[in-house]
């Protein structure tokens, strides 16, 4: 029988409406805030601040990478610019705009991308982003977030207002499971401890967080004891928490909804390797996947608690 | 600073820039002769005479911006700042040296009084309208003027940016079209083709001026044409000559990126004496 904590997981609502409803609510206490979208308003959910707050929102049509820019200037003459697109379309034909105008000078623009991963579903790996973390992790300066559920995007949006530097965050197409009762207590460089346990770490972000507490249970069904670290805040890392989580446990698996060779799993692995080198094994993407519903894909592709519990089995046969 | 509307005084205000030009160039050994040579009159007569700008005050809120989305002409803007007595004018002959704030390429890092950094093209029309449509929310009276190389339009995301420009009615940011005919490679005609390019902007949504752009009564008036109108967005297409007032320079594609030698320099500085 499987161990039952406090995590009920309920489907809540997808992280990208919890950032359109965030960014509605933030219009109202904030006027600098102007957001920006790319005909994708109602996908992306910035539609809620653009009935609400008309004169401050911007229809860019068709056109990342303008957009970057604009939101780059924005941010020079003192506004807080949101851009928003599909995760795949801001970053990617956005990135030499969010290099050379936005991480370069170091400007207050923060940039959402929705329908990440591969959860979208039916539209298919053109619409799909699975290189969205390496890609803006690359860039000097920026933090780079990715949610798990409503509360903890409220909480990041609002964070990302308040914090001047540039940012870019993640989010989902699904409904996310809730795991957050408020969107107090995220921070830039935090992360949070969902389970504890000795033998073991599982660390992951967005919606792979709830597929690693089901695995957490399940292994403690098997007499495994697994700590779940909820890492958010892809850069800057909370390093304490790693260097603890191998300290602490010894063996960590790192599940990410993203390139398994370029996303948050090689970042751990590098913190681990400087502070406290311990088996890891990675649970990922290996390539571009195809349509489908969302729940066929995260099956098909691995994105299973299931998948974590088998990558956690074989650290720990490493560990031993 | 003292600034002027007389044709004359700015007339030998752009031959001073010009002799900067060449001289911090040659001493740099490496930069971009012929496109700030084509542009001098266009910024010489907004920041001596049309722009709104205080260089003992260069956060006030109700300036207005200059960008060089052309950013490998940053020596004709390094001499103009330092003419206006925003930066010093006796560290130019150390452009793109080590620590120099006078970079290869404008760096607001370097020099906090430029409104962006700029050097990868197509990206400062964009920049532009976000300061511009950030004005206009604010109610301030800033307007933006962004020059724009001919070479530098053939990235899509300029016009990407004029769509946006147009369709927002963004009116107080003016797109300037330094179009001297040369980019690295050759003739603009010759590399990728611009014409019809009047036609090209008003098809955009632009009210399009084609003006001299070494005419400073002409640029005087165009920069004033744009301000009055307020239906639509104006773009100014100067037509200049690239390596204008150096006689070997002037239309000749090896000195789109090429350096002066001292021989070159000591010619050049007679020309411009």
């Amino acid at each position: 029988m499987a161990l039952t904590t406090k995590y009920e997981l309920k489907a809540g609502m997808a992280t990208r409406e919890a950032f359109g409803r965030a960014l509605a609510a933030l219009g109202e206490e904030n006027s600098k805030v102007v957001v920006c979208d790319a005909d994708l308003s109602k996908s992306t959910m910035t539609h809620f601040f653009a009935q609400k707050f008309p004169e401050r929102f911007f229809s860019c049509g068709i056109a990342e990478a303008n957009m970057v820019g604009l939101a780059a200037g924005f941010a020079a003459a003192g506004k807080i610019p949101f851009a928003s697109s599909f995760s795949a379309f801001v970053v990617n034909k956005g990135f030499e705009q969010l290099r050379t105008v936005v991480a370069y000078p170091n400007l207050n623009v923060k940039v959402v991308g929705t329908h990440s991963g591969i959860s979208i579903g039916e539209d298919g790996p053109s619409q799909m982003s699975i290189e969205d973390l390496s890609l803006a992790c690359s860039l000097p300066g920026f933090t780079v977030l990715s949610p798990a559920d409503e509360h903890s995007m409220a909480g990041c949006i609002r964070l990302a207002a308040e914090t001047t530097g540039p940012f870019f965050i993640r989010a989902g197409r699904p409904k996310a499971k809730i795991i957050y009762d408020s969107p107090e207590g995220f921070t830039v460089g935090g992360s949070r401890q969902l389970l504890d346990g000795s033998d073991l770490t599982l660390i992951a972000h967005g919606l792979m967080v709830a597929e690693c507490i089901q695995a957490a249970e399940a292994l403690d069904a098997e007499g495994i004891s697994a700590r779940v670290l909820d890492l958010y805040s892809i850069t800057p890392m909370d390093r304490d928490a790693v260097r603890r989580a191998a300290l602490d446990t010894g063996a960590i698996v790192v599940a990410e909804e993203h390139l398994v060779d370029a996303g948050l799993g090689v970042r751990v692995a590098q913190v681990a390797a400087e502070e406290a080198p311990c088996p890891m094994e990675f649970v990922g993407l290996t390539g571009y996947a195809e349509s489908g519903t969302p729940d066929e894909l995260l099956d098909k592709y691995g994105m299973r608690a299931v998948n974590v519990v088998a990558a956690a089995k074989k650290c720990l046969a490493r560990k031993r | 600073m003292n600034k002027t509307s007389n044709v004359a005084e700015l007339q030998a205000i752009a031959k001073q820039v010009r002799r900067d030009i060449v001289e911090m160039i040659t001493a740099a050994k490496s930069g971009h002769p012929g496109g700030s040579l084509s542009a001098v009159e266009i910024l010489v007569t907004l920041y001596f005479d049309k722009l709104s700008h205080d260089p003992e005050n260069p956060s006030w809120p109700d300036r207005d911006h200059f960008i060089l989305s052309k950013g490998h002409a940053a020596p004709v803007l390094y001499s103009v700042l330092a003419e206006c007595g925003y930066t010093p004018k006796d560290q130019l002959n150390q452009l793109r040296t080590l620590g120099c704030i006078y970079q290869g390429h404008p760096d607001v890092r370097f020099m906090p009084m430029l409104d962006a950094s700029t050097g990868s093209l197509g990206q400062g029309l964009s920049y532009a309208l976000g300061m511009g449509a950030a004005a206009k929310l604010d109610g301030r009276p800033s307007r933006i003027y962004c020059v724009l190389g001919d070479g530098e339009i053939q990235e899509g995301q300029i016009w990407e940016a004029a769509m946006f420009g147009a369709f927002h009615k963004v009116t107080n940011v003016v797109p300037i079209v330094d179009y001297n005919r040369i980019q690295l490679d050759g003739f603009v005609k010759d590399i990728m083709e611009v014409e019809p390019l009047t036609a090209k902007w008003e098809s955009f949504g632009y009210h399009a001026l084609d003006v001299d752009g070494h005419d400073i009564a002409a640029l005087q008036a165009a920069f004033d044409n744009a301000a009055a109108r307020t239906d639509k967005p104006t773009v100014i297409i100067a037509h200049t000559v690239k390596g204008k007032g150096v006689s070997f320079m002037e239309d000749n594609p090896k000195y789109h990126g090429t350096a002066p030698s001292a021989a070159e320099l000591a010619n050049a500085l007679a020309e411009l004496a």
